[in-house]
């Protein structure tokens, strides 16, 4: 049987409250959306998410990788190739990107359960991950918020079973992005909603419940892609459903999150889903996409991890809307960083294993584990005579920090600490942390980070943040 | 290793050093030419092409250093460049004395510069070359001892507080000093944070100067002048990069106990005899250490020995009588040179309001990279 074996999900702790985005002071408890930091973007979140979903399963069994993005920074060059290396997959992984349509999340879904049930791959982990940003001051701007999710897709004991798909393309101009620009676009808001996004959507999610012979009262749980609250609830109605049937989208709490936005709704609503409940989830884009899943006995046998309500749970306000802008690079200057060739290819190259995998090695001889992979041992001094030994999903101690107040940053200090993992000392950066709340010896676990923009591009490496249960 | 290989056998016979600062209107020549005429000046040299056989040339942001010497000097010798972190200056001193001990030249010329303000950024930039070791400033890698250090002995930044205060005032009773300006305790807790726990004052003036040094074979020495002084130790250390390093403790840096081992060695001396030190106070809390390291008091004993007044001018044991790296200025390839300047100053009594009476025995201390080399240089009347 083919189906959703895992999830995990990612949602950033940093939240702007919607008093915050308009001049007014926050209030607890008052709207906000989720945002992406400035060491945060579709990739790292989709690392963090990957992560969570692999938890217990051997990654070494992942056969593909699907990332889908519309937000991923380059034009040319693989973003689920650069996942696969951050969670140090086997090489001999299948990757590929889905990207161009909010639809991608589901594409993505889709195509990884036609893999499987045809037999070639086994086990294919889908990410869906989004940034997207609104011009400041537009209701775009507030509604969108930033998520990731994966699903582990796999061919026997899935949690939840993939029953059907049904799926229509259309040819629109409502809302788009052009290559190079930075913000999402959109047309009169009417028409989107009474031409693009509700017929659209109502005739994919009545095209699978024919398709399938079910209505929609069939379904315990019914998860809808939706540009805003206000056009969610006008499809709700038009499909005639009923209030508990209706997964909580979450405006108001983490926002529209792009092509993840549809399946960080069927994350969370696997979370309390139960044996036997069917799952209907719709994406919009360009057309409409539905999938029909059915909840197995397998749901009560996860071990419980990392998903949307665990994020929802760890937040953090944005203290100033001016930090948000500087957050996200939208503060302008008169000039422009001066463009230079960045870091090297070649040194990246060359340092794949412990600048993307956080891999470091373990001494055969000796026994200490080193970071980053050394020629001669620190400790006993043999030479050439280690293992690969993966850093990123240990968890650590702060040894030492400072406060940095020079690293470029919207928010300085930048929190800088040396960290043993498991005997390996590690210079990194720590997050998710006020100075005040630092201590020493503080356990920590390790997330895929942007480091800086050097070269105009983005650079990853992995940051230390406070270790939590869960 | 023959620990009294090179004990006596060098003199140093004329010392210089230019106006540290914000060198704006100076190129590197013109700041080396001011150095080594005062040197020359100093040991009575009139002609340099003559009587200099090797010029050794310390600098760390220049890629030709030792060209840049020969030609603003119109030394047309053997030259050779030196690059060895902030413990630059030292290491280019070493060389040279190695030269002369061996018997291979009979008197050299060290030069020690750097121009770092002609880079557009106050203080040093924040590197972005990699993507470990962020973030890249000297003062976030310096500070990594104090959260521990701080929380074992009971520390805080009220001790840094003394050494910040104590090499402002130095620094105005030097001629060449870049900082003239005593501090207080108030306007040192009112600085900006650059990196906990260092604020502004906690952080060595990175300028532009050049520092150079004459030395000769002992036998002659006096041939060029009465007083010279004795080289009796020198040595340069490499340790573990701390940041990676698997049994750090945070408590101490390692290069500098290392080093200062084999130099006492060399040098036939002990910690106690130190009448005079010039230390590397890049941040206030490495001049801290280092008072532990060389072995000036015992771990942990440093801020009582600081709150005695131990270190200051009228202490038992003066330190960075010129102002330091924090007053005097920091042109990284300079340094260690500028040291060995005040030293000999100190031994012949030239040191004027600075000076520390009856000074026989006086240390110089490098510690860089991150850090990763110490150098120490001990000097004695003749």
């Amino acid at each position: 049987m083919t189906g959703i074996v895992s999830y995990g999900a990612y949602v950033p702790p940093t939240r702007l409250a919607f008093a915050t985005l308009g001049g007014r002071p926050a209030q607890d408890g008052g709207p906000e959306k989720a945002v992406a930091w400035n060491d945060e973007d579709a990739v790292t979140m989709a690392v963090t998410a990957a992560v969570n979903c692999l938890r217990g399963f051997d990654r070494e069994q992942v056969d593909a990788v699907m990332f889908a993005c519309t937000t991923y920074p380059f034009g040319e060059k693989q973003g689920a190739a650069l996942l696969a290396r951050a969670l140090d997959l086997p090489r001999a992984v299948r990757s590929a990107d889905f990207s161009g349509s909010l639809r991608a999340g589901t594409n993505a879904l889709r195509a990884a359960v036609d893999a499987v049930r045809a037999g070639s791959a086994r086990h294919v982990l889908v990410v869906a991950s989004d940034c997207r940003t609104g011009p400041p001051g537009s209701s775009l701007e507030m509604n969108f918020g930033d998520a990731a999710v994966a699903f582990l897709v796999g061919d026997s004991d899935p949690i939840a079973s993939v029953d059907e798909s049904f799926a229509v393309a259309d040819e629109i101009v409502d809302v788009w992005r052009k290559a190079g620009d930075v913000f999402v676009h959109s047309w009169e808001e009417r028409f989107v909603v009474q031409e693009g996004y509700t017929p659209n959507l109502v005739e994919g999610v009545k095209g699978l419940l024919e398709q399938a012979g079910a209505s929609a009262s069939d379904f315990a749980k019914i998860m809808l892609y939706a540009p805003n609250a206000r056009s969610h609830g006008a499809v709700v109605r038009e499909l005639g459903l009923e209030a508990d049937q209706v997964q909580d989208p979450l405006f108001g709490r983490l926002g529209n999150t792009g092509c993840s936005f549809a399946l960080v709704q069927l994350a969370a609503a696997l979370e309390n889903a139960k044996s036997g409940d069917r799952l209907l989830v719709a994406s919009y884009g360009d057309g409409a996409e539905a999938v029909a899943l059915k909840v197995t006995d397998h749901v009560e046998k996860l071990e419980s991890r990392r998903g949307v309500s665990w994020h929802l749970d760890r937040r953090r306000g944005v203290k100033s809307y001016d930090q948000y802008l500087k957050a996200r690079n939208l503060n302008t200057t008169e000039y422009e960083v001066p463009d230079d060739q960045g870091l090297s290819a070649t040194i990246h190259f060359r340092e794949r294993d412990a600048d993307i995998s956080f891999v470091g090695h373990k001494c055969n001889a000796c026994g200490a584990v080193q970071f980053p992979q050394q020629r001669v041992c620190e400790t006993c001094f043999s030479k050439d005579d280690f293992t690969r030994h993966r850093l990123s999903d240990k968890i650590g101690k702060v040894l030492t920090y400072t406060f940095d107040f020079f690293f470029p940053t919207p928010a300085p200090p930048t929190v800088v600490t040396i960290c043993e993992i498991g005997g390996a000392r590690v210079h990194i950066q720590l997050v998710n942390i006020e100075p005040a709340d630092v201590k020493l010896d503080m356990p920590v676990e390790f997330e895929f980070r942007r480091i800086h923009n050097s070269g105009s591009r983005p650079n990853y490496y992995w940051k230390a943040t406070p270790f939590l249960a869960g | 290793m023959r620990t009294d290989a090179i004990r006596d056998k060098v003199a140093i016979v004329g010392v210089g050093c230019c106006q540290f600062g914000e060198n704006w209107d100076q190129s590197p020549s013109d700041m080396i030419v001011d150095a080594a005429y005062e040197a020359y000046s100093d040991a009575g040299i009139e002609k340099p092409q003559q009587q200099i056989d090797a010029v050794f040339c310390g600098s760390l942001y220049s890629q030709k250093g030792p060209h840049e010497c020969s030609d603003a000097l119109k030394l047309w010798k053997p030259i050779t460049e030196v690059s060895n972190y902030c413990a630059t200056g030292t290491d280019a001193f070493r060389c040279g004395v190695m030269s002369v001990a061996c018997g291979l030249y009979d008197t050299v010329l060290i030069v020690g510069y750097d121009k770092p303000k002609d880079r557009g950024v106050s203080g040093p930039s924040v590197m972005m070359t990699q993507v470990r070791d962020l973030p890249q400033t000297p003062a976030g890698w310096f500070s990594i001892c104090a959260s521990r250090y701080f929380e074992k002995y009971g520390a805080s930044r009220d001790d840094l507080a003394l050494i910040a205060i104590k090499n402002h005032h130095n620094g105005t009773l030097a001629p060449n000093s870049f900082l003239k300006r005593e501090i207080t305790l108030e306007d040192y807790k009112k600085a900006r944070i650059i990196s906990w726990p260092f604020g502004l004052y906690d952080c060595a003036a990175q300028t532009d100067g050049a520092a150079a040094a004459i030395i000769t074979r002992t036998e002659i020495a006096k041939d060029f002048r009465q007083d010279p002084v004795l080289v009796k130790g020198i040595t340069v250390f490499g340790g573990p990069n701390p940041q990676k390093d698997p049994h750090m403790d945070f408590l101490a840096w390692k290069p500098t106990i290392e080093a200062s081992k084999v130099v006492y060695e060399m040098a036939g001396v002990g910690p106690g005899d130190i009448d005079v030190a010039q230390l590397h106070d890049c941040f206030s809390l490495t001049e801290m250490l280092s008072y532990e390291d060389l072995g000036f008091c015992q771990k942990g004993e440093a801020k009582d020995y600081m709150a005695d007044g131990y270190f200051e001018l009228s202490g038992k044991l003066p330190v960075n009588t010129d102002g330091g790296l924090k007053s005097f200025g920091h042109p990284t390839g300079a340094t260690g040179v500028r040291m060995i300047y005040e030293n000999t100053l100190q031994l012949q009594g030239r040191a004027d309001k600075r000076q520390v009476e009856g000074a026989e025995i006086a240390l110089s201390h490098n510690i860089g990279g991150h850090p990763t080399a110490c150098g120490i240089a001990i000097l004695g009347k003749a």
